[in-house]
């Protein structure tokens, strides 16, 4: 939810009840939302966040960014005061905060950002105590407005939704993915979106290293698809390792393993496709993971720790998902199959807290995003409604996820608060966009 | 078509004689017409004329004759070309070969029986419904029962490349079930030995 402040009056009404209903509401869905670091304010709830003006070259900037990404946390309400409302310089009373003031407009930490020959100084004050609750510098040493910079910038946000509401934020990532026969990527806020590798031939569904040096997809090129795996160094020049396949194979859905030392992928040939693994380093040959008796197993995600897989089969004649130890043995169905039922469940993702995993499955002939435990199955949760809604993939925070969407008429990126359900365009690519990966973080404080 | 050009040929031949040859003086020339009358009946470079004459329509004749078969041919094996590459279709989620389609797949075989040479490639297709990379894999199972379909009857497998596409290349857009049953297909390339294709007796 976010607030204006043209009525300050009633504003501090629609934010009490909006704390009350909010608070009920995810109170009864997640009770492990009781964090207190440093704030008080009651559990479930979103605290009210007022960022300051930010004086300085590039203040407004910084301003901007630390508060959408705040926005974007979903764990707190930023405040979008006028800035002559908050401006401390202006009442003369240069070094004194108008708590009261910021308590009327309903928050409940107050961020003062100055800025250093290195960076940031950040101080989080407690509006109910009128007290400086976190103070830290951090270093924002590239280029203004750079890329790099932004991304410095983000990891700060980070920080403070983690000072201020206990769970870190994900503004200090980005998202991997297809649009156009090429690979991209894009900031968490939608910025940079940058091409990583050539039109041709075409690549598809990128899937990033554990610790983000390197990206793994698929390449389709006129004697079977093929992984590729290649460095993220920045300068965009290193040419990709191709996995070796038979001619005329198909090998697709490349992800690395959580150490970040196995490719598993789905390869097929004449008779079905199969999950199979094989380590980056030395030259072992693939080692077949799922056995499909002439059916298909494509698209797997890891457990965090590495021990469980899920991945898609039409195993029992449609496609859903299935579970299984991450050689292959003891797999189950973790969806369940009625005969003749045609809806497909695909494309999963699990969690990086290990508690759900994401999928897509039909809804009267249209794809949307779901979640179940992958512990039994049970707990499924329906998120979408609007459009066709496909293969999502979990931000490191276990909260967020990235999915595809035609509902604003073109393929495109969209990003879902699976506490809240709120959902935001992440791209607007002119040849639309696919398969987005979310990286882990790159860049903690 | 050829009977026609074959008539006009020889009208030409005809026409050359006459007016080459037989102008014989049928009456005496008035002593005003101070043209030259040829009097003798067709010397040797008449002849010659006339042979040349003969043998150009002649050679008419078979060119156009060659040509006339040349046309046959191209055309049979355009026929046997097209039939070779026509694209086959599939149900919604399924890789088995469908009765038009195995019709299809039946007339492709006396080609590749009759052109031992022939390699081809056979591609794989989706609809854009459901995951991108379960499609990869419908794709290549599609391909791969083609190639089984023809090695069944015969057609040695290492003449059959086989390739998926998944839902990548849709032959037409569109989010519809006209638009979907385009889109599952098998495609036919051919990757050696085109250009010397003999159709089938």
């Amino acid at each position: 939810m976010r607030l204006s402040v043209q009525h300050p009056g009633t504003l501090a009404l629609m934010a009490a009840l909006a704390f009350v209903l909010r608070g009920s509401l995810a109170y009864a869905q997640d009770s492990s939302l009781t964090v207190r670091i440093g704030l008080t304010y009651a559990p479930g709830t979103k605290p009210g966040v007022l960022v300051l003006p930010v004086n300085g070259a590039d203040g407004d900037s910084v301003r901007a960014i630390l508060q959408r990404d705040l926005d974007y946390g979903d764990r707190a309400n930023v405040i979008a005061g006028e800035a002559i409302v908050m401006d401390t310089s202006s009442d003369g009373s240069r070094g004194r905060f108008n708590y009261p003031l910021y308590a009327r407009l309903g928050a409940a930490a107050m961020v003062q950002v100055t800025m250093t020959a290195t960076g940031l100084h950040v101080a989080v004050h407690d509006v109910r105590t009128q007290r400086v609750e976190r103070v830290k510098d951090f270093p924002l040493a590239a280029p203004p407005l750079s890329p790099d910079w932004r991304q410095q910038l983000h990891a700060i946000s980070d920080a403070i939704e983690f000072w201020i509401t206990g769970g870190r934020g994900v503004a200090a990532t980005r998202i991997l993915y297809s649009s156009g026969g090429r690979i991209w990527q894009v900031d968490s806020d939608g910025a940079n979106p940058t091409a990583l590798t050539a039109a041709n031939p075409p690549a598809l569904y990128p899937a990033w290293h554990p610790k983000a040096t390197h990206m793994t997809y698929a390449v389709m090129t006129e004697d079977g698809m093929r992984v590729a795996i290649r460095e993220l160094n920045g300068n965009g020049s290193a040419s990709p390792r191709m996995l070796r396949a038979p001619a005329g194979s198909v090998n697709t859905s490349p992800v690395f393993s959580p150490d970040g030392e196995t490719i598993l992928y789905a390869h097929g040939l004449d008779n079905g496709t199969d999950l199979f693994a094989v380590p980056l380093s030395g030259n072992e040959s693939p080692r077949r993971v799922t056995v499909s008796r002439g059916r298909d197993a494509v698209s797997p995600s890891y457990s965090p720790d590495g021990r469980r897989i899920v991945f898609a089969t039409n195993r029992p004649g449609g496609l859903v998902l299935y579970i299984a130890d991450a050689d292959g043995t003891n797999a189950e169905a973790l969806t369940p199959y009625n005969f003749g039922d045609r809806s497909q469940r695909t494309d999963p993702s699990w969690s990086s807290d290990g508690r759900l995993v994401a999928f897509q499955a039909e809804t009267d002939g249209r794809s949307q995003i779901y979640t179940v435990s992958p512990r039994d199955g049970g707990s499924p949760r329906l998120y979408t409604n609007e459009g066709r809604n496909e293969d999502p993939s979990w931000a490191p925070d276990s909260r967020h996820l990235v999915f595809t969407s035609n509902r604003s008429g073109s393929w495109q990126l969209w990003i879902l608060d699976t506490e809240s359900n709120r959902v935001r365009q992440l791209t607007h690519a002119a040849s639309g966009a696919r398969a987005g990966a979310w990286s882990p973080r790159l860049i903690v404080h | 078509m050829n009977r026609t050009h074959r008539a006009i040929a020889l009208a030409l031949v005809a026409a050359v004689g006459v007016s080459g040859c037989r102008r014989t003086p049928e009456t005496v020339a008035t002593p005003t017409d101070t043209t030259v009358v040829p009097t003798e009946t067709c010397d040797a470079a008449c002849r010659q004329r006339t042979a040349d004459s003969i043998a150009a329509a002649n050679a008419e004749r078979d060119r156009l004759a060659r040509e006339a078969a040349d046309r046959a041919r191209a055309s049979a094996i355009a026929a046997a070309r097209n039939t070779l590459l026509a694209t086959i279709y599939f149900d919604y989620d399924a890789f088995d070969i469908r009765g038009d389609a195995r019709a299809a797949l039946d007339a492709k075989l006396p080609i590749l029986r009759a052109n031992a040479g022939l390699q081809i490639r056979v591609a794989g297709h989706a609809d854009e419904r459901g995951s991108d990379q379960y499609n990869d894999a419908l794709g290549q199972r599609r391909a791969a029962s083609v190639r089984r379909y023809l090695t069944d009857n015969g057609i040695d497998a290492a003449r059959i490349a086989i390739v998926s596409y998944g839902e990548q290349r849709p032959a037409m857009s569109g989010a519809d079930e006209n638009a979907w049953a385009r889109n599952r297909r098998a495609e036919f390339e051919i990757t050696a030995g085109g250009n010397n294709i003999v159709p089938p007796q």
